[in-house]
């Protein structure tokens, strides 16, 4: 094997700078958001064929978009607060005329006659969408090799994988392919990717963030979220997106919150009086050495900053695994039922004597052997003489999850946790044994169960170099109290 | 619930949620789902009375739309990304299962 | 109809019922019937990915209108997805309310006051609409099959009864009265033709006293003739297999109103395991009770109110279920029989003209209240008799005149003095010898003979009963 070769930017110096940096000069008129796009492709051109973080590259739209910015500054009228920011999508957003796959054959080709709502409001904030990144089909996955299009490889090294399912969206932005990215996390997608590529990745509240336009794995733990190389950046991209969306029944109905400040009290003035605790149950076995011991250096960081630190037991995480792979499985079968070769993507007519093969052979064609699993496990877990023990019970179970964090909110303002059990794994190291792939998700899963919000910060990096988070968890809509707090951990990198 | 999960439990499952699986696919499923619902053993024997389930983490009610038109997509739009379009409609192949 | 061999019928029904919303139940697409294929579409109603439903205020206030005509309970109610592959439905699932449904235990009160308990009235989205073709135009046969999505999300509300139905006459007075409640909640336009209404119907029979025999259900009954003649089909088909010693299979069977017979769809044990959770998409309906009483108290007078008011206007004379009283109420002619009444009408004079020669709304609107009044009181002071009662009406509702008096004095009417009627009956009593003897000997009949005599001898001017009444005191009767 040849040795492993590097893509990553550090954006804290030079060029091209923070997202908030970028937006903050292209609006005073002192750099143009075509140069700044010009500096994002040239690392596209450079590395984007080692990394394979992109679906689709909209090199032309880009440019398109990337001009209005500019003209607008010229004409004197503010493009809004994220003017000029290349941004990556998760290719599980929709995109109207835009080709949108999920990494799935299946969708292979479908051009959406509408946008997300999040892609929207970037647009209206004078973001620049430079790609649709790749995924783990259908958001399923935790390494990025679930996708029909290849895996994505990790910047920092690319024998190993970016995490997933929004490894295309950590690797762009770890690899200066774009400055920020959205992502979504069902149970960990976001967390864990940003973990294993060195960025911030944050999971909102249940609610914050509209789902409309984000094609579904699991309904009822899904969230849009934000990638970026800094915590502020995080902040930024996620005040823009945050906020009641009428097309999302789901959607809290109140006005977004002010995330960007809160980064700034954070570091600048710490976390005077931070009650932090500790999870047992998720520091200790199954987490290597080294990540507890950037855990330790990150708990030092928040005490050093005022806070306070104790350790709580949270008993029903160890059913959160469990609970997930019956609840997500069982959503995902329906949510992935209108696959059926009938109306868009994928059909497969061919040895069809009627409608019913040609729905189950364009299935059978277009879905990869984890979506299959999954929509298999879920329609197991829902059918006759099942649900009560698996669905229903997952079900119960979940509340259970919900009353434990919140007698652990009575005590501590945050929880912290590893995001990730083990640094980024090798390719094919746990793609024999479902179970074994599920397992990097156990300390992300239980904040998507209990839809409270949660955020991984970079901490340094493992015996092997490379990059460990921390996870910082909230009772709801704490994003405030949880990107200080990240703020903190940050500054001592 | 405690019986292993059989070949024609995967069968039927497969059947439910129309995907074609061929026998290699069938034999490695029965394991793997096995194997998967062995693990979620926990959650399946769990003392739960009592215990309301949630559906969903949020305690939202009523949020309901003003009923008021609003323009749809345009057909040709859809049309042009279905697999097979008739006449303005969506051509499937013949249905089965009706009448006999 | 009786069945033969003493065996019972038992027929519940469900009937789903389009609202007349303005827009579909999770999306803003017009709900309109008859539009081009594919025109009312958008992501929501196609199922396309990503895409969400939100829940039409108006769909839930219809379903709770429906609810509170059906005297149900309105409960906090969730929607669940009833998953099952169809090409007609863009999820393959359908968003439908399974145990937790927004209305539940209530009932229907036919016109004779047979009630018909209602276990549930649920909201859900309707499919879209499959055309097959073919040689056949018919689905068995068909080559392939054309997809409209204009009806996908079109909201229903179904009407579940309980099997409290035991004659096919009930089953349809049953319909024709939902309808009438649905049509009055302002919830449907009634169309069953347009398939605004659609009714499925459980069949089975037992033996009086037995338990209940396995059901069928028969679908596609797209009028009130197809559901009299199904069930009594259907039932008939059920005693000859009972009888023969065979099983009745719990079965879909599909109604052909050409045969004239039901025959069987896929059978229902097989492969209807519809995976019912909760929709994570949409949220708990949960309507304060301050709405549930607002919805409640804005509701109109309801068919079987307005029955028993025009009863009461007849002194009870006429039953809440009698004919002419149902034919009023069905044409919303109430309005012109109690202002009549008001206006110093008799109440039962009023119901029978009305019924009869008023007959539909639209001559109903053309009439006015007082002026038909006025002719009411004309009449029961004998000042014109019943024939000349009736063309003034007619004029009435042909000019939208508003004075019968003149009406009658242009035409020369007058009610026959009673001397001069006396007159004339003695007259054709002494010319008609033969048929005065068969009145006396009880033959009541001939007294019709009479009448249209005296009505041909005077022009018309004579009272019918009036002449009735002297015939009948001359016989001795």
């Amino acid at each position: 094997m040849s040795a492993p070769t590097r893509t990553v930017v550090t954006v804290s110096t030079g060029d091209p700078g923070t997202a908030a940096n970028i937006a903050a000069d292209v609006r005073a008129g002192r750099r143009t958001a075509v140069d700044v796009l010009a500096q994002h492709f040239a690392r596209i051109d450079a590395h984007e064929g080692d990394v394979h973080a992109f679906n689709l590259v909209l090199r032309q739209q880009a440019g398109e978009q990337a001009a209005t910015v500019d003209a607008a500054v010229a004409a004197g009228i503010d493009p809004g607060p994220l003017a000029g920011i290349p941004v990556a999508l998760k290719d599980n957003l929709c995109t109207r005329g835009i080709e949108t796959t999920c990494s799935s054959r299946i969708l292979e080709g479908w051009k959406p006659p509408y946008s997300a709502t999040v892609v929207q409001r970037l647009a209206a904030a004078g973001a620049v969408a430079v790609g649709k990144t790749n995924l783990d089909e259908f958001a399923m996955g935790s390494s990025t090799e679930n996708s029909a299009f290849g895996p994505t490889r990790n910047p920092h090294d690319h024998t190993k994988v970016p995490g997933g399912s929004s490894g295309g969206s950590a690797a762009a932005v770890a690899a200066g392919f774009a400055s920020i990215a959205l992502g979504s996390d069902t149970g960990g997608s976001i967390r864990q990717p940003a973990s294993l590529c060195g960025i911030v990745g944050m999971k909102p509240t249940y609610g914050l963030v509209s789902r409309y336009g984000l094609v579904a794995y699991a309904s009822s733990l899904d969230q849009i979220g934000p990638f970026a190389h800094t915590v502020e950046d995080a902040a930024l991209l996620l005040e823009n997106i945050a906020g009641h969306d009428p097309a999302d029944s789901t959607s809290i109905d109140a006005p977004p919150p002010s995330l960007v400040a809160a980064v700034r009290r954070g570091r600048a003035d710490g976390v005077p009086g931070l009650r932090v605790g500790i999870v047992e149950e998720l520091s200790g076995e199954g987490m290597s050495s080294d990540v507890l011991a950037r855990l330790d250096v990150a708990v030092d960081r928040l005490r050093t900053a005022g806070a306070t630190v104790g350790h709580v037991s949270v008993e029903s995480t160890k059913l959160c695994l469990s609970a997930y792979y019956l609840i997500a499985p069982a959503e995902a079968s329906s949510n992935l039922s209108r696959y059926d070769g009938v109306r868009y993507g994928l059909r497969v007519s061919q040895g069809a004597a009627n409608v019913e093969e040609m729905m189950a052979n364009t299935r059978a064609a277009g879905f990869g052997a984890e979506v299959k699993r999954r929509i298999m496990l879920g329609t197991y877990a829902l059918s006759a003489g099942y649900y009560d023990a698996y669905y229903g019970q997952a079900q119960k179970v979940r509340t259970l999850i919900i009353e434990d964090f919140r007698r652990a909110y009575q005590q501590f303002d945050v929880l912290i946790t590893p995001t990730s059990p083990t640094t980024a794994f090798s390719f094919g190291d746990k793609t024999a044994d479902p179970f074994t792939m599920y397992l990097t998700d156990v300390c992300t899963i239980p904040s998507n169960l209990a839809g409270d919000p949660a955020i991984s910060v970079p901490c340094g990096v493992g015996d092997d170099g490379m990059p460990i988070g921390v996870q910082l968890l909230g009772p709801a809509l704490s994003e405030a109290v949880l990107l200080g707090a990240a703020a903190v951990i940050e500054k001592g990198n | 619930m405690s019986e292993r999960l059989t070949r024609a439990d995967v069968v039927h499952v497969a059947r439910l949620a129309r995907l074609t699986l061929g026998d290699a696919e069938v034999q490695s499923f029965t394991l793997e789902l096995a194997d998967i619902l062995a693990h979620a053993h926990d959650v399946a024997s769990l003392d739960t009375a009592g215990v309301v389930p949630t559906a969903h983490p949020l305690p939202l009610v009523n949020v309901l739309r003003a009923d008021v038109i609003r323009p749809g997509v345009d057909r040709t739009e859809v049309l042009a990304m279905a697999p097979w379009a008739e006449d303005d409609r969506f051509r499937v192949p013949k249905i089965l299962g009706e009448t006999t | 109809m009786a069945l033969k061999n003493g065996w019972e019928l038992v027929v519940g029904l469900e009937v789903h019922c389009e609202l007349a919303t303005n827009t579909k139940i999770f999306c803003s697409c017009a709900n309109q019937f008859g539009d081009e294929p594919n025109t009312n579409i958008c992501p929501v109603c196609l199922g396309l990915p990503g895409s969400l439903p939100v829940l039409n205020h108006m769909a839930v206030e219809f379903a709770m209108r429906i609810g509170s005509a059906l005297h149900c309970r309105v409960e906090p109610s969730i929607f669940h997805r009833k998953n099952y592959f169809y090409p007609d439905m863009p999820k393959d699932y359908q968003v439908s309310q399974n145990d937790e449904p927004i209305n539940v235990d209530g009932y229907l009160e036919l016109p004779d006051g047979f009630r018909v308990g209602i276990e549930r009235a649920h909201m859900e989205e309707d499919t879209g609409k499959t055309q097959h073709m073919g040689s056949s135009g018919r689905i068995h046969g068909a080559n392939y099959s054309l997809v409209d999505y204009n009806r996908a999300g079109v909201p229903l509300v179904e009407i579940v009864s309980r099997p409290d139905i035991r004659t096919a006459e009930q089953a349809k007075a049953y319909v024709a009265e939902l309808r009438s409640i649905l049509v009055a909640t302002g919830a449907s336009n009634g169309k069953m033709e347009e398939g605004s209404l659609r009714v499925d119907a459980n069949v089975s029979v037992r033996q009086p006293g037995h338990e209940y025999g396995t059901r069928c259900e028969i679908k596609n009954l797209n009028s009130l003739r197809s559901l009299t003649r199904a069930i009594e089909y259907e039932a008939n088909r059920q005693i000859d297999l009972r009888e023969a010693g065979e099983r009745i299979v719990q079965e879909t069977r599909h109604w052909n109103e050409e045969d004239g017979r039901t025959s069987s769809m896929r059978s229902k044990e097989e492969a209807m395991d519809y995976r019912y959770f909760p929709e994570p998409d949409l949220v708990p309906i949960a309507p304060s009770a301050e709405w549930v009483a607002a919805v409640r108290d804005a509701l109109p007078l309801m068919p079987a109110d307005r029955r028993r008011l025009l009863s009461e206007a007849t002194g009870g004379e006429l039953a809440p279920g009698s004919d002419p009283i149902v034919t009023i109420v069905d044409q919303g002619l109430d309005a012109l029989v109690l202002g009549a009444v008001a206006h110093g009408g008799d109440g039962r004079r009023a119901v029978n003209r009305v019924a009869n020669e008023v007959v539909t709304a639209e001559q109903g609107a053309r009439l006015n209240i007082a002026g038909f009044a006025a002719l009411l009181v004309m009449e029961a002071q004998a000042k014109l008799t019943s024939t000349q009662a009736k063309a003034v009406l007619v004029e009435m509702m042909e000019t939208q005149a508003s004075d019968p008096a003149a009406i009658a004095t242009a035409r020369g009417f007058q009610a026959m003095d009673s001397g001069v009627a006396e007159t004339l009956v003695d007259e054709l009593i002494a010319a008609h010898p033969a048929e005065f003897e068969r009145l006396r000997a009880g033959d009541t009949k001939v007294a019709g003979f009479f009448v249209g005599a005296a009505m041909k001898a005077s022009g018309g001017k004579a009272d019918g009963k009036l002449v009735t009444g002297l015939l009948r005191q001359r016989a001795g009767l």
